[in-house]
């Protein structure tokens, strides 16, 4: 468990340094997760690699315990943003529309275009 | 209060104890309710966790500063759960592979989409350019978010705001608006609430479906990239 966790934050530790070396526009931890996915990949190719958390689903265990409460990691940000309401109210309730719209049409056209190509690429498999 | 009680308060809402005891059992509360109205999206547990424990601090005086001490090894963890992500995309790695046509063009779509709909819905409400800068980039994750809007020099904690906003209605939203519209393929489902609504709504696929899950988190990952690109390429062709 602790070797797990440690390849894991090791992970994130080498996507920060990277991201913040270089000034990549995307956060440390997502390019830690590319790590992690590579490492995964690479050990299913090498027996060599596979020791230690990379071993009997250790780092896969660990990695499902710490989704499995996903939604409890997002509560100490989401409180500070209870206490800035003050800033929505200044603005009225067109800032809430403006908000609940566009999250509305993007899940729709992000939707439509997912079904729409895979519907496209799928018929073009059948018909060749 | 007699002086005894007073002073065992002041000395426990000093620590980071109580606030992380506060946090983990709201939050263990509404995740109980949530499963008990299986899942259901009003009783998002994110949404009622925050205003509780909100409330709570407004009645009790207590700082922000306060209670994120004891809040901050809860928020320590979304770094190490983002790259724990890679666990059910490796799991499902077919599944993504098979779809990466469709991921890559409905991610520029859905960011193109998230963009210009928020600074079009902004102006047509009237909203100032100051407030359009700073919702611009509200579909990402809060703290890329921020990074583009200082970088814009809009308002950062607005910003913020207005991220967390957005996940928690999308979060609400995404459940019945696909049910109302018979989309039953789990993968375009989760992308899109993904792009729409980060790290919120991501929580929430993986509550309804565990392969919405893991394209919702792809999506959040390359929207971050990706909407750092455009937001500004946006805000100069739409504003000026």
């Amino acid at each position: 468990m602790i070797a797990s966790l440690s390849l894991i934050l090791l992970c994130q530790l080498a996507g920060e340094a990277i991201v913040r070396g270089l000034n990549l526009p995307m956060p440390g931890p997502v390019l830690g997760l590319s790590f992690l996915l590579l490492l995964l990949l690479t050990r299913d190719r090498y027996v060599a690699l596979r020791r230690g958390p990379l071993h009997n689903d250790a780092v896969e265990s660990t990695g499902r315990g710490l989704l499995a409460h996903l939604s409890l990691l997002f509560i100490p940000a989401g409180v500070g943003v209870v206490q800035r309401l003050d800033l929505v109210v200044e603005h009225g309730v067109g800032i809430l529309l403006t908000l609940a719209a566009s999250v509305v049409v993007t899940l729709l056209v992000t939707v439509a275009t997912f079904l729409a190509v895979s519907r496209l690429l799928a018929r073009n498999q059948t018909t060749q | 209060m007699n002086g005894n009680s007073s002073s065992l308060w002041v000395y426990l809402s000093q620590s980071p104890l109580l606030w992380l005891t506060v946090t983990l059992s709201v939050y263990a509360i509404a995740d109980a309710v949530s499963l008990a109205t299986h899942r259901h999206p009003l009783a998002n547990p994110v949404l009622h966790s925050i205003w509780i424990i909100g409330g709570f601090l407004l009645i009790t005086n207590t700082s922000y500063t306060t209670y994120f001490s004891g809040a901050q090894f809860v928020h320590f963890l979304l770094g190490p759960a983002t790259v724990a992500l890679a666990v059910p995309l490796y799991d499902n790695r077919k599944r993504v592979v098979a779809a990466i046509v469709p991921m890559l063009i409905s991610l520029v779509a859905g960011s193109i989409t998230a963009i210009v709909s928020v600074v079009l819905f902004a102006r047509a409400f009237g909203l100032p350019q100051a407030v359009i800068l700073s919702l611009a980039p509200k579909s990402v994750t809060a703290g890329v978010a921020m990074g583009i809007s200082e970088s814009l020099r809009g308002d950062a904690s607005l910003t913020a705001v207005s991220v967390v906003l957005t996940g928690i209605m999308g979060a609400i939203i995404v459940t019945p608006l696909m049910n109302r519209i018979a989309i039953t393929d789990f993968r375009a489902r989760g992308f899109a609430v993904g792009i729409a609504a980060h790290g919120i709504g991501t929580a929430r696929a993986f509550q309804v479906d565990e392969v919405a899950g893991v394209f919702s988190g792809i999506a959040m990952g390359l929207n971050a990239l990706v909407t750092s690109l455009l937001v500004p390429l946006a805000v100069t062709l739409l504003l000026h």
